[in-house]
């Protein structure tokens, strides 16, 4: 439920709930079951994190035009 | 030019021309001689008509050229002819018959010189800004890391490769190319396509939508440049909505895109840079985030377990706890049997004693008690009627002594003597007072007989009545019956003697009456 709607984030907004969760930790004032389940939560985020940033990869393509200059398809870029 | 049109005027017995004939021959001789030319003037008049075709004037000071637009080739036009703007129109010179006019069919429209062309853009500027094109509120933020980057440039060349490279570098994305002519006259109009293409792709179509577009071009004169100070371009990129950054030229050009853009970058590298960030410093980060929340997890077990081992230690020992509650308990404990043998014993007692108190011996010691009572008291009955009757005889016998004849003789005698002076008191004074009457009445007798009537009739005086009525006068002596004299000596009566009889047995009576008196 919860890793749903994690695998749904923008790294952006993973990042920055990570940050929410790991400042959290660090003040120290939450109860133990919270910390143990921000903790969790902490390290989907993390995971989500860097599944985002290892999934990188480059794919570049250039758009072919009809003859009324309109998208018809994509072609391999080789820009050198 | 002018030999050429004065040509036909030479022949004087040349053959007859319709109008048509002679309106095609110039039209001919216009197209084929000039072919495809540029001229440059100020632009007058424009209209635009309905039907989508334009007409304008472009002049100098002393002549005026006819240009035509047509529909389909207006949209061609990288500048729009507007009125006073000094430009250079190409196309083909031609003839409209139907009004004996010539004209320049224009398919191209450059502004002339940079001046002219700063003044314009200038005035763009202006334009755009009072629509409020360039208002900061407009412009979007970039995505912080975008999964599909569209790229509006030439496919070709330094810019795009730039591009991949920095990406690549920085973080691999995709990367679509939407390849435009970045320079000339289809510049604009391309740009403006891509841009409006690249929003009119739907997210997770069979062409992914990019999240992020860039607008690159290298460095160039300001003609080169031109098509990205073209309005079109200008509010194609005010209305994307993807976030477009835009990257034209050096760092010192500055193109109207610039200004409508969310971002712009000085240069092609510069946009790659703005659009990604580094993803090893991110992977870094959270990493290091990763080992923050680890740690602040720890920490925070590490503290409550210290916590946890503090708060043991200062716990008591359970049984510590109970203690005093439990030598209390075995104390009450210890005492409750025999609190209640006590109780039992004392409420038994109670019991015996109230039941002993109810017995019949002790009711019949109650009877016995008032049986003696009643018996002592009635022992001291007679004691008493005894005493009552021997003090009430004491009594009387002291009332009884005191009751002797002797005061009672005493008194009898002293009455009697009492009664004896009396009664001689009584007869003595009888006496007298019978003395004393006899002597008054003697006297009075004398008085009376002294004064009497009967003394006056010794004295020869008479007293003569009728009956017992006195007459003292004649008139009653004549009206009398009967007249009775009295005299001293006896009575006499004149006319019926008999009535004198009773008057003179009467006759002793008065001495016996006036003696009662």
């Amino acid at each position: 439920m919860a890793d749903a709607q994690i695998a749904q984030m923008s790294f952006e907004t993973a990042m920055a709930e990570l940050e929410q969760v790991v400042t959290q930790l660090e003040r120290g004032d939450v109860a133990l079951d919270d910390s143990i389940t921000l903790y969790e939560r902490g390290a989907a985020l993390k995971a989500h994190c860097e599944a985002k940033l290892k999934s990188a990869e480059e794919k570049v393509a250039a758009i072919t035009l009809n003859g009324d200059g309109q998208p018809a398809g994509v072609a391999p870029l080789d820009a050198g | 030019m002018s030999d050429l049109i004065d040509d036909p005027r030479l022949g004087e017995n040349a053959p007859e021309f319709t109008v048509s004939e002679i309106s095609g021959a110039v039209k001919r001789t216009l197209e084929a001689e000039f072919g495809r030319i540029r001229v440059k003037g100020e632009v007058g008049r424009v209209v635009q008509a309905r039907s989508g075709h334009m007409y304008f004037d472009v002049k100098d000071e002393r002549n005026a050229l006819a240009c035509t637009t047509w529909k389909g080739q207006v949209s061609k036009l990288s500048v729009l002819p507007q009125e006073g703007m000094e430009v250079v129109v190409s196309g083909k010179m031609t003839s409209f018959g139907g009004q004996s006019k010539y004209n320049l069919n224009v398919d191209d429209v450059a502004v002339a010189g940079v001046g002219a062309l700063m003044a314009m853009l200038e005035k763009r500027k202006t334009a755009l800004a009072a629509e409020g094109l360039f208002d900061p509120a407009r412009k979007q933020a970039l995505p912080f890391l975008p999964d599909v980057i569209g790229v509006v440039t030439s496919p070709t060349g330094a810019v795009i490769r730039d591009i991949l490279h920095r990406l690549r570098d920085r973080f691999p994305r995709k990367v679509l190319v939407w390849p435009v002519a970045v320079q000339g006259a289809n510049c604009a109009a391309e740009v403006a396509r891509a841009i409006t293409g690249f929003n009119a792709m739907t997210p997770g179509g069979a062409l992914p939508r990019p999240d992020l577009l860039i607008v690159a071009r290298g460095g160039g004169s300001i003609e080169d440049l031109w098509g990205f100070n073209e309005e079109i371009v200008a509010r194609a990129a005010a209305a994307s909505e993807i976030p477009l950054i835009s990257a034209v030229g050096h760092e010192t050009d500055t193109t109207l895109i610039d200004f409508v853009s969310d971002m712009r970058a000085p240069t092609p590298s510069a946009a790659a840079e703005l659009a990604v960030p580094v993803r090893l410093d991110l992977l870094a980060e959270t990493r290091a985030k990763g080992a923050r929340a680890a740690q602040g997890l720890a920490n925070i077990m590490a503290r409550r377990k210290q916590r946890l081992a503090d708060v043991s230690r200062a716990l008591p020992r359970p049984d510590s706890l109970t203690q005093t509650a439990q030598q209390r308990l075995d104390h009450w404990e210890g005492r409750l049997p025999l609190a209640l043998r006590s109780l039992v014993q004392k409420q038994q007692l109670r019991l015996t004693t109230s039941a002993g108190q109810i017995k019949p011996s002790a009711l019949g010691r109650i009877v016995v008690q008032e049986a003696r009572q009643l018996q002592a008291l009635g022992q001291r009955l007679p004691a008493g009627l005894d005493r009552a009757a021997l003090s009430a005889r004491q009594m009387l016998r002291v009332c009884a002594s005191r009751l002797r004849p002797a005061p009672l003789a005493e008194r009898v005698a002293r009455l009697r003597k009492d009664l004896d002076d009396l009664e001689t008191r009584l007869e003595q004074t009888f006496e007298r007072q019978l003395q004393r009457r006899r002597e008054q009445l003697v006297a009075c007798d004398r008085l009376r007989e002294t004064l009497g009537y009967r003394e006056t009739l010794r004295r020869g005086y008479a007293v003569v009545r009728s009956g017992q009525a006195l007459i003292t006068n004649v008139a009653k002596a004549e009206a009398a019956k009967s007249l009775e004299i009295e005299f001293a000596d006896g009575r006499f009566t004149v006319g019926q003697s008999a009535a004198a009889r009773p008057v003179g047995r009467a006759k002793p009576t008065p001495p016996e009456q006036g003696q009662l008196f």
